[in-house]
């Protein structure tokens, strides 16, 4: 047992400190919160269940020292998005386009939502005649 | 309700049952691709991370010649095992260019006197933005650039010993 503390593990990071702009606010506050709303969402391509504003990954905190430079730089968080969306995919973005993949997903609950009516409105229609 | 429809549920519920299994014996590919398969190179100038080789910029890669940009870093264990694989490449004549993600220069020395040398440039990354600026995912992974700097294809992780001659049959037959 006392041997394991002697031994050292393996980590799969680099030992340079983060990006300049990983973990600190930019000086502007409305800036600082544009940068914010963008980062949480925006998927963290190592962790993917995360977000980069969530994630500690070194990937994710130069992802954030990005976003944060170029808010800085004058882009707009869709103009950043939309970069990043043409090198990832939108597999990037928490928050995919309407498409031909997406369309399930928005039409699905509609079509459940007037099956439910057409049911309801079936049994409705039964107790009454009673 | 006629007897028929007091089976839907069950079928349904069957159904899902199905998908869920196929799900967990298969499942799906979770390997973040590049969307720059088949565009050009974006722009890039990155300072050489050793004093004996160039850094990288996108100049080197529309000359006419078709060349791999291979992803790596000391610090990377996979990369350790793709080394063997890059010395054979090279040894076909396979140009290799890099970029080193978050790295040092003694590290990377030390990584190459290690591992063997197959770079003809390295370029240095402090904070991955190449890497972002590629569609690229992690540490090791190798692009390979035809002659007039386009992306052709991405090979996400190691390349492995079986990979290595259809590789170099793709970068004989780019122009």
């Amino acid at each position: 047992m006392l041997l394991l503390l002697f031994i050292s593990p393996a980590f799969a990071d680099s030992s340079l400190p983060p990006a300049p702009l990983a973990n600190v606010q930019l000086k502007d506050p409305a800036k600082e919160a544009q940068a914010q709303a963008l980062m949480a969402t925006l998927r963290c391509v190592v962790c993917q269940g995360q977000s980069i504003a969530d994630s500690n990954a070194e990937m994710a905190s130069d992802m954030r020292s990005l976003v944060r430079t170029r808010i800085e730089g004058g882009q707009s968080p869709a103009q950043i998005r939309d970069w990043l969306i043409a090198r990832y995919g939108d597999y990037i973005s928490y928050d995919p386009p309407f498409s031909a993949l997406t369309a399930p997903l928005w039409i699905t609950p509609l079509v459940l939502l007037a099956l439910g009516a057409w049911l309801a409105r079936a049994s409705f229609k039964r107790r009454g005649a009673r | 309700m006629s007897a028929r429809l007091i089976w839907i549920p069950f079928v349904v519920a069957l159904a899902l049952l199905g998908l869920i299994a196929w799900g967990l014996y298969k499942p799906a590919d979770r390997t973040v691709r590049s969307a720059l398969v088949g565009q050009t190179l974006p722009a890039f100038d990155l300072p050489p991370i050793v004093p004996t080789k160039p850094g990288l910029a996108t100049a080197r890669f529309a000359t006419g010649k078709p060349r791999l940009l291979n992803v790596f870093a000391s610090w990377c264990i996979p990369c350790v095992a793709e080394a063997p694989q890059l010395l054979r490449l090279k040894q076909a004549g396979v140009v290799i260019d890099a970029v080193a993600i978050r790295d040092t220069p003694a590290a990377i020395r030390d990584f190459l006197a290690r591992n063997g040398d197959p770079y003809a440039a390295i370029g240095d990354d402090q904070t991955s933005s190449l890497q972002l600026a590629l569609g690229s995912s992690g540490v090791p992974e190798t692009f390979v650039i035809d002659g007039r700097g386009r992306i052709v294809q991405q090979h996400v992780g190691d390349i492995r010993e079986d990979e290595v001659p259809g590789l170099i049959a793709l970068v004989r037959g780019l122009k």
